[in-house]
Order: structure tokens, then sequence, then C-alpha cells
């Protein structure tokens, strides 16, 4: 061991977890890898389209990480900061060709290198894949490495354990955290060093999503009331192809459009013909006529906005009393079929038709969460990417907390590109190992050895207590039932489309389920494997993040990637005249030029017990300057040329070192 | 259809406990799932004669069949919770519908069970590539379209247990590895690279608990809700262990 004092805590052990946990024991760093289910069972398991990076076959067409960095700030809507993202995408291959190098199954070409595929937002064929089990099989091969450090005894991993708060010392530094053992219900402390927050997303606020069970925010609300600020909380990816099941979204990947799939509703609404008879005349494929660039690979927020729109204010929802849409694989040759054989198989297991012969239905569905706790990090002048082995980087606003994967908001920005997800998660775990050792070995940073045993012992009182006063709650209301109302309120009005009025109805129903949330008693009184206890105080943590998304959405008033409210969206240029168009068009970039000037920002929120505090950060953009976000839509055009006129003229967002190379794909 | 169902649920408060059934009218929505059905009863935990009793204690993560966690007996058959679904399950069983936990580990609580035994028997096979290090050493191994095809289902094993429940080799008297954790030694030992670790993996399936006690009554490969091919696994690692046990012969 490289220092006999070096000791971490790494709660959550989906890909970011795994793969910080696995750095750090190569490093000679000793784990305690906390994790509510055994790691394997991580909603990491569910990726199933593929993971992104540059590779030999897109270079040849000019692809470079340049551009991947290009398409992922251009996808969420330029609200990340840039020197990250940078990183991130320099770093893809490496980490493509290391998860190649620990047993991943990729899909081969035909000479035995990596197939890739053609995933949303992108032109290019980027996305590495191992059927549609990708994230099963990233996460099994990370598994498989830190078992073999747990032989080697420096990864303990505790399964079945819940992550109840961190422990800050007086001067507000984190030396470790609360956990309790699921089964025996033991409340005990850990020590550490330092901590790293890899807990994923939190999907289950909004009822019913493509998430797993455990992905209530739970973590994240505990690290939040405790003074991790949380950042961007109102972007929230809402997924265009999911189809609904009682107790959950199943996903239908993006990958069923990146080898082929075509969404489209038949041109007569509700027509009863069978889908397969109805002729191509007849079939509106409106992604593919709106956007004909990208066609069926739109990014996600777009995507999910036309079917929206398609279904809503079209009315053309393929049925008549639940919304809707084909998404249709029938035409691609058996050999595609069988590369999604995961998905089609669980569209096959849940509604019982085979979509190889009969297109598939349906519908958006809450999916990923944009944003997380805060984070920081220290750029890199040189490369305008970030410094390596930073203690800054991914350290939150709290000394000694990190943050890493789904958890932290540091990648996607208001809107995240399909497949990046998986490389972010593992990036992120890889790069902050050395980030935290360098923390441990400066001043104030390290061991918590030297600590009394006052401060560990205070605060597992503090939760022990809490649970009782929890167990011991009488009251009329049900946890369960709580759940599903905050569920549904939050889907209803905080998804897609977000009117002011209704997000401050929401906020006033959030206020109310807090108020009966005091009320709310367990029936399970129990203090062994008491999954009740641990679904309720999980609730409490929900209902604080619902209201800092909530209230964050409300005060954004503008349009940004996954946040569409149109009451202040830009009118887009519908003149009769080209002298009109492009006056329109010149007045759209200056309301654009304002906005951004208003809300380029990420939104931070503190924890106050009377409610979120909000404030507003500047985004490094100093790589790409921010430009609209069109994807070629049909009459859009107008707007990018005016855009490019005036970049070329020195506008606003003009950067002075690659203002050369974003033209290659706005063009 | 009528508006509920019932569901029998085999119920134990704690390790080593005795059990008793429970039944629960439970509202009935089309296209449910067990899960589905498990979070209803989380949320009216009441009895059929009115009883107010505790949330049953489940796993479940994923609900898509991919995690694993929520294997149990369902009409005495181990499957996943989250791909039974309520009217498939009555098609075949009207009147009610039994949940129990799985039979070859030690129940925790209701149908929560310890599969510990399992990740333990991958760490005894090696079950990983014996990488250098995590830096960068450029792509891994070049691999044919046939060799990915042969290794993509075995590496779709998501520690589920439902093979080991239904092998009768596998209990709590013998130390058996179980069939999964066989497969997956002959995933790591096809590997280009994980093949540097064969013998050592072979000295485990080879030895005790390993390969000798699989009895061939092939209930493992019927039950594998992934479809892996564990037979032709175990009859690879059957040969493998014969020609290591004459390697072992002549080096000995
Ligand atoms: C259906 C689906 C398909 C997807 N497909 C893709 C894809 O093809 N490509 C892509 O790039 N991305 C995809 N994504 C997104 C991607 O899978 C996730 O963003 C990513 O896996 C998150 O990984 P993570 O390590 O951050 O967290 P997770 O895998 O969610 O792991 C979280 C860990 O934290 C633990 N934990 C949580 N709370 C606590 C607590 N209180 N105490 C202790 N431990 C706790 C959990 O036990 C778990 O181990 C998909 C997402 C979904 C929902
Ligand atoms: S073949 Fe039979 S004895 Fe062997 S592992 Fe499978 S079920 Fe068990
Ligand atoms: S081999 Fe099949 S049944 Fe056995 S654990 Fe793996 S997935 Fe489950
Ligand atoms: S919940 Fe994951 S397999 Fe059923």
């Amino acid at each position: 061991m490289a220092n006999g004092t070096e000791r971490v805590v790494v709660v959550g052990g989906g890909l970011a977890g795994l793969a910080a946990a696995m750095r750090l024991a190569e490093a000679g760093v000793h784990v305690d890898l906390i994790s509510m289910v055994p790691v394997k069972r991580s909603h990491s398991v569910c990726a199933q389209g593929g993971i992104n990076s540059v590779n030999t076959a897109t270079r040849e067409l000019g692809d470079s990480e340049w551009l991947h960095l290009d398409d992922t700030v251009y996808g969420g809507d330029f609200l990340q900061h840039q020197p990250p993202v940078k990183e991130m995408c320099d770093w893809g291959p490496r980490i493509i060709d290391l998860m190649d190098r620990l047993g991943v199954t990729f899909n081969r070409t035909s000479e035995g290198h990596r197939d890739q595929r053609r995933f949303g937002g992108t032109m290019y064929k980027r996305t590495a894949f191992a059927g549609a089990t990708t994230g099963q099989q990233l996460i099994y091969a990370l598994d498989e490495q830190c078992r073999r450090w747990e032989a080697d005894g420096l990864i303990d991993k505790y399964e079945y354990w819940e992550f109840l708060g961190p422990i800050l010392d007086d001067n507000g530094m984190c030396r470790g955290v609360v956990a309790q053992d699921m089964f025996s219900m033991e409340i005990r402390a850990f020590r550490a060093g330092a901590v790293v927050m890899a807990h994923g997303g939190c999907g289950l606020i909004y009822g019913r999503s493509t998430m797993s069970m455990i992905c209530t925010g739970g973590a994240a609300g505990r690290a939040y009331k405790a003074g991790v600020k949380y950042a961007n909380g109102e972007f929230i990816q809402v997924h265009p192809t999911a189809i609904p099941g009682t107790d959950k979204l199943r996903l239908m990947s993006e990958s069923a459009r990146g080898e082929g799939g075509r969404v489209w509703v038949p041109r007569k609404p509700q027509d009863s013909r069978d889908p397969r008879s109805i002729p191509e005349a007849d079939r509106y494929y409106f992604l593919e006529e709106r956007y004909p660039k990208y066609g069926n690979l739109v990014p996600r927020d777009i995507a999910t906005r036309e079917i929206f729109d398609i279904c809503v204010n079209h009315k053309l929802s393929v049925e008549e009393g639940r919304l809707c849409v084909y998404l249709d694989l029938t035409h691609l040759p058996s050999e595609t079929h069988r590369k999604l054989e995961g998905i089609l198989e669980i569209y096959e297991k849940f509604q019982a038709t085979d979509p190889r012969v009969t297109p598939m239905k349906i519908f958006p569905g809450v999916h990923y969460t944009m944003g997380g706790l805060w984070c920081d990090f220290e750029k890199d002048e040189n490369s305008g990417g970030m410094l390596s082995g930073s203690p800054r980087n991914h350290q939150s606003n709290v000394p000694g907390l990190f943050v890493i994967g789904e958890a932290d908001y540091q990648y996607h920005g208001g809107n995240r590109l399909g497949a990046n997800s998986l490389l972010s998660c593992i990036f992120s775990g890889m790069f902050v190992a050395p980030c935290m050792q360098n923390y441990m070995a400066s001043a104030g940073g390290g061991s918590a050895d030297d600590f009394p045993a006052s401060l560990f012992d205070g605060e597992v009182d503090r939760h022990r207590e809490a649970m009782e006063a929890l167990i011991k709650r009488a009251g009329d209301e049900n946890p369960y039932l709580l759940h599903q109302e905050l569920g549904d309120v939050m889907t209803r009005n905080v998804t897609v489309v977000r009117e002011n009025k209704q997000v401050e109805e929401t906020l006033s129903k959030i206020e109310e389920i807090e108020d009966r949330y005091a009320r709310a008693a367990l029936t399970d009184q129990g203090r062994w494997t008491n999954q009740n206890l641990s679904f309720t105080r999980a609730l409490d943590d929900m209902i604080v993040l619902a209201r800092v998304i909530a209230q964050g959405a409300l005060q954004r008033d503008e349009c940004r990637g996954a946040h569409y409210k149109p009451a202040f969206q830009i009118r887009p240029p519908d003149a009769d005249d080209a002298a009109g168009m492009r006056r329109q068009a010149n007045e759209w970039c200056d309301a654009f030029a304002v906005k951004n000037e208003k809300w380029l920002k990420s939104t931070i929120a503190e924890f106050t017990p009377d409610g979120p505090k909000f404030s507003y950060e500047a985004v490094d953009t100093s790589l790409i300057p921010p430009r609209p976000r069109t994807y070629g839509l049909k009459g859009a055009e107008i707007i990018e040329d005016v855009w490019r006129e005036r970049l070329a003229g020195g506008g606003p967002g003009k950067s002075a070192t690659e203002s050369g190379k974003e033209a290659v794909t706005s063009a | 259809m009528s508006e509920t169902v019932t569901i029998a649920v085999k119920r134990q408060d704690k390790p080593h406990g005795g059990s008793r059934w429970e039944k629960y009218a439970v509202a009935h929505e089309p296209g449910m799932n067990i899960t589905t059905a498990l979070q209803w009863i989380a949320a009216h935990p009441v009895t059929v004669d009115g009883k107010h009793t505790a949330p049953v204690a489940y796993d479940a993560n994923c609900l898509e069949e991919v995690c694993g966690a929520c294997t149990m007996r369902i009409n005495g058959r181990v499957r996943q919770a989250c791909t039974a679904l309520v009217d498939r399950l009555l098609e075949d069983q009207p009147d009610q519908i039994t949940l129990e936990p799985m039979s070859k580990f030690p129940v925790v609580r209701d149908l929560q069970v310890d599969r510990s035994r399992m990740f333990e028997s991958l760490r005894r096979v090696r079950a990983w590539v014996p990488v250098d290090g995590y830096f960068d050493r450029g792509a891994g191994p070049q691999i044919s379209q046939d060799a990915q095809e042969a290794a993509y289902p075995l590496t779709t094993c998501m520690t589920c247990g439902c093979c080991v429940d239904a092998c009768p080799q596998f209990n709590d008297k013998s130390d058996f590895i179980g069939p999964a954790a066989i497969s997956q030694g002959v995933l790591f030992n096809e590997h280009p690279i994980g093949r540097f670790d064969a013998d050592k993996r072979m000295a485990v399936i080879a030895g005790a608990g390993g390969i000798a006690d699989c009895g061939n009554a092939q209930n493992c490969v019927k039950v594998c809700p992934k479809n892996i091919p564990l037979v032709q696994s175990i009859a690879k690692a059957g040969r493998a262990a014969t020609t290591y046990a004459i390697k072992r012969f002549f080096h000995a």
C-alpha cells in the first residue's frame, strides 16, 4: 500500500463507482465500497445501446475528439462547462480500449475489430456496443476487476448497505459517511480520507421512469441536505422511445433507430388498419420530414417534443385513448434484428407482440438526470481539458467529498446525447482517482484516523434517533401512495412541456405532500430488513429534490435542451418573402444572444430549511462558442446562415482558438 | 377477468425462523407483473382475512430481467418476478398465484435470500481477465465474429441463481460451485488473455466442489432465463478437467 492511512469510501457500485474503486485499488488505496444492491445488480446493467468514442473508422471520415466535443455541447445546448467534456472526449478511445482489454464482448467486424453503430445527435458511427446489453457487459467487466481487488484485500464491499449521510468535521470537511446495513439495520460510521458519491440518477421522483427501483435520489438528497450544492436540477431527460408498463417504463434503446428503425404515425388519425398494410404514402415519418439531415437520430429532447407534438397538438396518436407512435423495425434484415436481440426480447416479453413483424408502439418516458450534485474542475490551459490529478476536479463544495457518474452534473448540460453517459461514468470514475489521492496528500486532507471517535459516534447517534423517530411516527398517510401522487404531478407538469402556472401548482402540491409526509407512518416497525423504512426515508429526499427540480424549472424562463417552456420560445421566422425571413432571423439571433446572456448559466441550489436557495453560475464556453441549435430543421436554415455571418464578423461568442472548426458541423 | 388476483406469499420474518402463508387480494391491472403485485401489497398491506401485516420483503431493481435481483419461486417454478406476467400465470393456474423464496439459499426475510455464495464461487473460479493494469495499452485482442457470438451469451449471466436453485447437486450440504460459475470459468478460459489463468481456474473446476459434482441432470439449462448454453459449458469444462488431470498427473 502506498500509504497506510489512505482509505476512501465509494458510495455506489454502478459503472462510475466501480471504475473509481478499481483505479484507486490499483494505486494502493484501500476502498470501502457501499451499495444498496449487490454491485452487479446496479442500474448500469440497464444500459442497452452502447458507448461513444471516436474510433479508427470515424476518423477516416474526418471525425475527431474535437467533433465529439462539439456534438456533445451542441447536443447539451451549451450548458456544460467545456473543459471536462473535452477531457472526456479525449479519453474516449482509451476507455473503450480498456473495456475491450477487460473482456467486454463488443460486437465485431468480420476482421475482428470492434463494430460501431450510429446514435442520436451525431453524423458519425461512434458507438461501440455489445449486442443490446452494453451496460450489463461493461459493468460486469468492472465488477470482475473489483472482485479481483477484493480477493487481494484492497476493496471491502458493503453490499446491501445504505448511505445515510456524509460526516463533516467542525471545518466542514468530509471525514467519512454513515451507512446502514439493510439486513441487520445496524448503523455505523466509515472513516475516510475522502468520499466519492456515485449513486446514480433520481428518476423515481417521477414515479415511473426507465430507471431502476433504487434510483430514488435518496443519496443525493442526503448529501444536498448536508450542504452539497445541487446543480441544474431542472434538466431531466425524457427519452423519446419507451414502452409504458404498470411498474416502470421500459426503454426501447436509441440503437433501434441507430440500426435503421423509423418512427411514424398514420397520416389519417387513428387509422384502424393493420400497420403493416398501411402503404408508404399514408405514413407520416415526421422526424425524417422535419429534420432531413438527422432524421430519426435527432437528439432526444427534440425527438421527444416532436412525438408529443404529433400526439397532443396534431392528434395523430396511433391509438385513440392512449398516446403512442410507431417505432418500426420490421423492414430491417434479420442480421440487424439479431444485434438488437436484448431489447426486442424485452418488448416481446412485456407486450406479447413480435417487434420483428409488427411495429412497436412507444411513447416518451423519464430517463436521465442531467443535473446532479455540483462539483468543480480545473482547466488545463494548454490542452483546454481538465488538469490531470488536480484535487479540484469532481470535488464538491464540501472538501473531501467528490461526485462522479450520473450523480454529478458536469457532462451533459441541457440534454445528454445517447451513449455518452456510459462514457462519462467510466471516465469520471477513472479520472477522479488520482485527484482524490492528491487531495488526501494535501494539507488538511487525508487521514480521518486523527479525528476523535465522538465526531463519528455523534453522527451515528443522530441517524439512529432519526430512524427511531420515523419508526415510531404515527399518522394516516401512506408513503407509497404519497410517492404516486408526487410522481403523477411531476410527470404531468415538469417533463416535456413546462408552463409556469402548472409548475407553480406543482410546487404547492409538493408543499402539501411535504406536510402530509410528516404524517406518513410505517406499516413495518421491525428492526430487521425493513424495506418500508428505507423507502419512506428516501421519499423525504425525493420530496426535497422535487422542489429543487420544480423551483429551478419555474425560475428558468427560457428554452434550453430538455427544458422547454413554450411561453419563452423565440418565435421562428415565418415571413413569406426572403427579406422578411432575413429580418426575422436577425431578430431571432438578437433574442438568442440576449437569452444566452441571461440564461447560459448553471442553476445552483443550496439547501436551507425553508427551501432551496438559488444562484446562477457562468458556464465555461471557452472552447466552442454557443450557437443556435436547429439540427437542420426545415425552414430554420436562415437562422444558421445569419448566425454564421455574425460570427464571421466577430459577433457574439466568437472564440479565438477553434472558431474555424465549428463550421464543420453546422455546415 | 376478475378485479382482484389472489396472491399467496410464503413469509418468514427472520433467517432460520418459521414460515407461514399469507394471502392478498391484489387489484388487477392489465399487463401487470409480479413486481407490480408486490408493490401493490406494500401500499396495501392487509391480508384477505383483514389482518394488517408488514410489506413483503423482496429484491428487485431493473424490472426488465437484466439485473437478476428478483428471482423467486412463482407457482413453484424459479424465475424472475419482473417478467412473470400475472395474466399468463392465471392462464395456467386460475385460482391463485404462489410466491416462495428460492429454495437453495438462506432466507433473509420473506422472498429475499442471501446469494453471496454465488459471488464467492465467481471469486473462486477467478472470473476476470488478468490485465496488467488500467493504463493505456491500446485495444484488446482481435476477436472473430464467431468467437464473439459464442462468448456473448455466457456474458449475459446475471448471477440470478435460477440454475443453481434447480440443480439437485447444489445444496447446503455440498460446496458445489454450480453451473453459473462453471460457465464463467469456461468463458474466461476461452478468452485470448483470460486463458493465461486457465490452469488456476481448472484447479478449482477440477477440484472439490467443481465439475465432478455435476450429475448432469440438465435442470439448470431449462430454467436459465437467458438461455445460456450451460450444458455445453459443463461439457467443455468436463473435457478440460480431464486434460488438466492428465497434465497434472505427468507434472506431479
Ligand atoms: C434503460 C436505460 C438504458 C440506458 N442506456 C444507455 C446507453 O445505451 N448508453 C449510455 O451511455 N447510457 C445509457 N443509459 C444511462 C446510463 O445507464 C446511466 O446513466 C449509468 O449507468 C449510471 O451509472 P452510475 O454508475 O452513475 O450509477 P448506477 O449504475 O445507477 O449505480 C448507482 C449505485 O449507487 C448505489 N446507491 C444508490 N443510492 C445509494 C445509497 N443511498 N446508499 C448506498 N448505495 C447507493 C446503487 O446501489 C448503485 O450501486 C441508460 C439508462 C437507462 C435507464
Ligand atoms: S447439469 Fe444438472 S447437476 Fe449439473 S449443474 Fe446442471 S442441474 Fe446441476
Ligand atoms: S446461468 Fe442463467 S440461471 Fe444461472 S445465474 Fe446465470 S443467468 Fe441465472
Ligand atoms: S428486477 Fe432485475 S431481473 Fe427482475
